[in-house]
């Protein structure tokens, strides 16, 4: 499956900040094919650090798609039956507008003085990608992570047009923990020398805070029992210790290698914005609850979490189901035994794809 | 040529899911129910109901393995804990609230019936009857704790661990001002017209809430 990637300008987006960003434009790809009522779109919403290529081999680099183990023809969204799209998010730096992108009224590079951006920015943006398609009603949205946060926003944002919401290992609102991980990898950016108050565009950019950015985000996204599985004690290309500095474990050696390759793909202006819009993210701000946010929202749900996600845990998957419950709304929930960590929604997918695929396939079925 | 749609009646219930009651629960549910089954395993009953009846489906069930199966075919399940789950729900949120063959392995018997019947307007409550008599019988003549095709467990590994007659779940509704609409007690396929606490396997109870009762 070979995936075409397309990019839309629009004239404009009024943001939660109130401000309005002019122009910007939205990087997307999509599999399958649009049906003639326009009834099968399921929009698949990227994490932190996704891009639009969620599935096939893209044409430029021959590399498969963020979710190409759930995204194709007789995977859980399958292609031969649905029509699955996937955006790059507002803020990005993978074609869809954001800090690096030119600022048209300066011929610079927005860098910091792009918006502050939100969640629901990002979904607002994405709504005006479905009318641009014409797609009044998606089947389904949904993601992991800042993905989930995206699904749920999507649910609440737009009720009538989502038949099925499915937000997988994520929350309704970022705790202090997420938060303060998300702080450290902020610091580590702007605390490096090439930063330079986010002017680094055409000179070197903050590749040694963002690669250490990413680490720390590598960490999170993994489990004990997963990095003792992986790496355990083991030594790099060496029987016994150096002595120095240099890399001495596997674990170092993977995290290094993971924080450079970063840092060829990712903005670190980026890095600050989406993080930052990840951090304000609450379902119940402006609510008095999260039961007050969700309801007489007719969406179907299913919620997924798993085990050893201490990112993202469980009772934050719990809380969204809890609040849906006292609606009596439509919605399932399962933990999924995984030893990946939050990462398992990328990487343990066999039992995620069951889930997924009778859930639509109901949905499908039932849609009215 | 597709086969014509299978008759909806009781048989059918029964050779489709094979438990005695399942087919008098699917017997006793009218059609576009709001339906809630707590320990509803891998769904087939849920699934059933949504299929045949049109009823509004959902399910608790605590078993990881299980209630994964139930979502993977179609069901809206939550893996949780039983009294966890109806905590959530508002009052009155079902038409009924099914309890089939769990009730004698929940810890707090008394307070997932109450809770059943405050989110449902009636309950539906399917047991093994403790007081048939070849349970009587093998404990009277082994002097073990009773092992019989009903409750085929050793003591150590159970489920069951509150064991009930269908005269105790009668005089527990008495108690608690519950009105039995219904009653139904099965052997094997057959009803038991007699003696049903020393003739049923299984006690089929559609319970509701006496107007006024307390809690």
């Amino acid at each position: 499956m070979i995936a075409e990637a397309h990019t839309v300008p629009f004239d404009s987006i009024t943001l939660d900040s109130g401000v309005e960003l002019a122009p910007v434009q939205v990087a997307w790809e999509s599999y399958g094919s649009l049906d003639a009522t326009a009834s099968n779109a399921i929009l698949i919403l990227h994490a932190f650090s996704g891009d639009a290529h969620a599935a096939g081999v893209s044409p430029e680099t021959g590399l498969p798609g963020w979710w190409d183990n759930m995204i194709g023809p007789g995977k859980a969204f399958d292609t031969n039956k649905y029509f699955v799209i996937c955006s790059n998010v507002l803020g990005g730096c993978r074609g869809t507008t954001g800090p690096s992108s030119i600022n048209p009224a300066t011929g610079c590079p927005w860098a910091m003085s792009f918006p502050v951006i939100t969640i629901g920015d990002m979904v607002r943006l994405q709504k005006k990608l479905m009318d641009h398609l014409g797609i009044a009603r998606l089947l389904a949205v949904t993601g992991g992570s800042m993905g989930g946060m995206q699904a749920l926003e999507w649910a609440v944002a737009w009720p009538d047009s989502v038949v099925a919401a499915i937000p997988i290992a994520t929350t309704a609102r970022h705790s202090a923990q997420q938060i303060a991980f998300d702080e450290v990898g902020r610091q580590a950016i702007m605390a490096d020398p090439d930063w330079c108050g986010g002017n680094y565009y055409g000179k070197t950019p903050p590749a040694r805070g963002l690669a250490v950015a990413r680490m720390i985000g590598h960490i999170t996204y993994m489990s004990d029992d997963s990095m003792r599985e992986k790496f355990a004690r083991r030594l790099r290309g060496k029987d016994q210790f150096g002595f120095d500095f240099e890399v001495d474990f596997e674990v170092e050696s993977y995290l290094r290698y993971r924080g450079r390759q970063f840092v060829d793909r990712f903005d670190a202006n980026s890095y600050l914005y989406i993080t930052k819009a990840m951090d304000y993210f609450d379902l119940t701000a402006s609510r008095s609850s999260l039961s007050a946010a969700l309801e007489g929202v007719k969406v179907r749900f299913l919620v997924l979490s798993f085990t050893s996600d201490w990112l993202y845990p469980s009772y934050q998957a719990q809380e969204i189901v809890r609040a849906l419950r006292g609606h009596n709304a439509d919605v399932a929930y399962c933990e999924l035994p995984s030893n990946y960590g939050h990462d398992a929604f990328l990487v343990d997918v066999a039992e995620q794809a069951d889930l997924v695929r009778g859930f639509l396939d109901s949905t499908w079925k039932g849609r009215s | 040529m597709a086969a014509p749609p299978p008759p909806r009646t009781e048989p059918f219930v029964l050779d489709v899911l094979g438990r005695s009651d399942y087919a008098i629960i699917g017997e006793l549910i009218p059609p576009d129910s709001r339906v809630l089954d707590l320990g509803c395993g891998e769904g087939d009953l849920l699934a059933w109901l949504a299929a045949n009846k049109g009823v509004q489906a959902r399910g608790v069930e605590i078993s990881g393995p299980k209630a994964r199966k139930a979502i993977a075919s179609g069901v809206s399940v939550f893996q949780g804990d039983l009294l966890d789950a109806l905590a959530g729900y508002s009052d009155g949120a079902f038409n009924y609230v099914i309890l089939s063959q769990t009730l004698q392995e929940t810890r707090e018997p008394l307070l997932v019936l109450r809770e059943m019947l405050r989110c449902g307007s009636q309950g539906i409550v399917a047991f093994p009857n403790f007081g048939h008599w070849r349970v009587r019988l093998a404990h009277l003549f082994t002097g073990r704790a009773p092992r019989t095709k009903l409750f085929p467990y050793e003591w150590y590994d159970s489920p069951n661990i509150h064991f009930l007659t269908v005269t105790d779940f009668q005089m527990l509704a008495a108690q608690e001002g519950w009105t039995i609409e219904r009653q139904i007690f099965i052997a094997g396929r057959r009803r038991v017209p007699l003696l049903p606490n020393l003739l049923a396997e299984t006690a089929v109870f559609l319970i509701k809430r006496s107007e006024g009762c307390k809690g």
